[in-house]
């Protein structure tokens, strides 16, 4: 496996008022791999990806976003759309879709940051918007084919199943061509067989060459899936390695059953 | 089987009883000036009883049928159900006919009518022109705009000063116009750059309000509540045309106004900008993670907007040759929020139904002068509760990829 982390954080924290919600975090993801973030409720998790992907500006800290083969870049303080840009793409706990668009539009809306049709360009339809406009709909269908709702892309995304509006969501992160997809708890309130396909989903994804992070509270999704995992508690990094060290790290288990196990 | 039970038996008879009450003073107490008599019409008050007690026996019935007949519907085909108009307007064998026959009636309108009528006409489609451009505003981009009329109104005094102080013809002031108004769109856009919902109508209403005022008591600039007369009419290559000439002029002037505004407006919904709008709407905090640049976005939204009220002020400014600031207050704005509202937000079509329904209907309602405003009222207040969605629901756009069939 390739050992060049794509993304690094280092002593990230957030404050809101008095409150240190992210403590002095460090986390590296290297590529092509897929990283958990896990930790009880409440310990940070989600403020990190929001500090992540520019909807916070951290307090402190730095994360660096290095594309193979290109200078790493520093996302603080950068706005959600150019953190976009710049190669992640999120995915949220609660769905946020556009309901009201069809399936296939969601997916296009993903394009939006690649691709360039102005206004003049849209009232014109030149060769160039038109062939950018091709271009854009056949990946968008190659991602609802890969998600497997290639049958379902003129449908209105809110009369989706819950299953494959989380599916949408991923295709919709993946029309962006991100370098690293993160997942927020994608299989939240998701039935066993929805769950295994969602395991196939990211497995084939990390396949592709996307590295991708995502935070869970499905022990046996992050122990089975992940490569590495992170655990956080009151906004401290407790504990990394890889999942089989993490099952058995003594702090990890205090923190999630509140006291030690004796294992005497 | 329709069934009275007690329980709407003794609505009705609330109900009733409510009217009889609230009606009293006006149905049953007449008072007698000059006499000093109180006449005391009872039998009004049975005519309302009896009317409010059977219409609301009658809604209720019809409730439950509607309701029986929604489940076995329901029974029968599932979810996949499509709503009429949707199957109405998406069959090319029902719409084309339509449309052709719209376009023709519209081609021949100042030959079958009088003068008059083409001039009502001709403020309709102006309306038009005005719902498609707000439309872009509230229905796609979901930002309501209380303050639209403003812009309308810069269109309408660019023309205005530009025609008195430098004799600046209409060709010339009309791209003129929509710049000018489209700059202040951006200008209003900035400082609501993060307000949405309420806050944004308010701000809105008062950019609204900021403008009329300035208009009206700017005397030296705007010549204030006067006006500014003798706006040159639109010129044919400098052709002389009879009144009623200059009347039909207008008139075609302003339908290829509308033909270029649904066609730019048609292209921009199905674009990527047109999408960005939409997902603006639906979703802001998804839209940026998206990778959609809020400010850029909503700035279009209101520079797009208001383009098309500033052509359309060049145009009324040029059609009345008068303009004073009393034709852009707040009741214009709130009238093309009504046309977009009860159209249906986002659909072209609907807005540009809504728009004739609403500037013609007033006027041909004129027969009935006393009931027309109560009419139009009770029009827009049963549309809401009925049908909210508009008189044609926005349809969204189906894509095909070019590889393979798969729909």
């Amino acid at each position: 496996m390739n050992m060049e982390p794509i993304l690094s954080v280092r002593g990230l924290c957030m404050d809101f008022g008095g409150i240190r919600a992210l403590d002095k975090l460090d986390l590296r993801i290297r590529a092509g791999e897929i990283a958990a973030l896990i930790g009880p409720n409440g310990a940070g998790k989600t403020t990190f990806f929001n500090c992540l992907t520019g909807i916070y500006t951290p307090t402190a800290g730095e994360l660096l976003l290095a594309p193979p083969g290109q200078a790493s870049r520093r996302l603080n303080g950068l706005k959600p759309n150019r953190v976009t840009e710049a190669g992640l793409a999120r995915t949220f706990q609660n769905i946020r879709l556009f309901p009201s668009m069809t399936v296939l539009e969601n997916v296009l809306i993903g394009r939006h940051c690649r691709t360039k049709a102005k206004i003049l360009g849209a009232i014109l339809r030149d060769p160039r918007t038109r062939r950018e406009e091709r271009e854009s709909v056949d990946i968008g269908m190659a991602l609802l084919k890969k998600v497997g709702l290639a049958h379902m892309a003129d449908e209105v995304a809110k009369n989706l199943p819950y299953g494959a509006q989380r599916r949408l969501e991923i295709a919709r992160a993946l029309a962006t061509e991100p370098l690293l997809l993160l997942l927020d708890e994608p299989a939240a309130g998701m039935n066993p067989q929805e769950t295994q396909e969602l395991i196939s989903l990211i497995r084939s994804i990390r396949a592709d060459g996307l590295s991708i992070l995502l935070i869970e509270h499905d022990m046996k999704l992050v122990m089975s899936l992940s490569d590495y995992i992170f655990v956080v508690d009151y906004g401290r990094k407790i504990a990394e390695g890889v999942p089989e060290e993490v099952r058995i790290n003594p702090v990890v288990i205090k923190a999630y059953l509140g006291e030690e196990v004796d294992y005497a | 089987m329709n069934v009275i039970t007690v329980k709407i038996f003794r609505n009705a008879l609330v109900t009733a009883l409510w009217f009889m009450f609230l009606t009293f003073p006006i149905m049953v107490i007449k008072v007698n000036t000059t006499e000093n008599l109180i006449i005391w019409r009872w039998h009004n008050l049975l005519y309302v009883g009896v009317t409010a007690f059977t219409a609301s026996l009658l809604t209720a019935l019809y409730r439950q049928y509607r309701d029986r007949k929604r489940g076995q519907q329901q029974q029968k085909e599932g979810t996949g159900r499509v709503s009429w108009n949707e199957r109405f307007f998406n069959t090319p064998a029902i719409t084309r006919p339509i449309c052709a026959l719209g376009a023709l009636f519209f081609l021949v309108f100042p030959l079958l009518f009088s003068t008059y009528q083409v001039n009502i006409m001709t403020t309709a489609l102006m309306y038009v022109v005005l719902g498609l451009g707000l439309n872009i505003v509230v229905g796609v981009a979901g930002l309501l705009n209380l303050g639209y009329v403003a812009f309308y109104a810069v269109g309408a005094y660019t023309y205005a000063l530009l025609n008195m102080h430098y004799g600046v013809g209409f060709w010339v002031a009309l791209p003129l116009g929509g710049i000018m108004a489209a700059l202040f769109g951006i200008l209003l856009g900035f400082p609501v750059l993060r307000l949405r919902g309420d806050y944004l109508a308010i701000v809105t209403l008062g950019f609204g309000e900021i403008i009329l005022l300035v208009l009206k008591n700017w005397s030296e600039f705007s010549q204030g509540p006067g006006g500014i007369s003798n706006i040159s009419r639109p010129g044919l290559f400098n052709i002389q045309l009879s009144m009623e000439a200059t009347l039909n002029y207008q008139y075609y002037l302003t339908i290829a106004m509308v033909l270029l505004t649904i066609f730019v407006i048609n292209r921009l919904q199905n674009s990527r900008i047109g999408r960005a709008l939409f997902a603006l709407r639906e979703d802001e905090i998804a839209c940026q993670a998206m990778g959609i640049d809020k400010t850029t976005i909503k700035l279009t939204a209101f520079a797009l907007g208001a383009t098309w009220a500033g052509l359309a002020g060049v145009l009324f400014a040029a059609k009345n040759a008068y303009i004073n600031p009393d034709s852009f207050t707040f009741l214009e704005s709130a009238m093309i929020l009504c046309i977009v509202v009860l159209g249906g937000m986002g659909s072209i079509l609907g807005v540009i139904i809504g728009a004739l329904i609403l500037i013609l209907l007033p006027e041909y309602l004129r027969a009935f002068s006393d009931y027309r405003m109560l009419a139009f009222g009770a029009i827009l207040v049963s549309m809401m509760i009925f049908r909210p969605q508009g008189i044609v629901a926005n349809i969204r756009q189906s894509y095909r990829s070019s590889k393979d069939g798969v729909p």
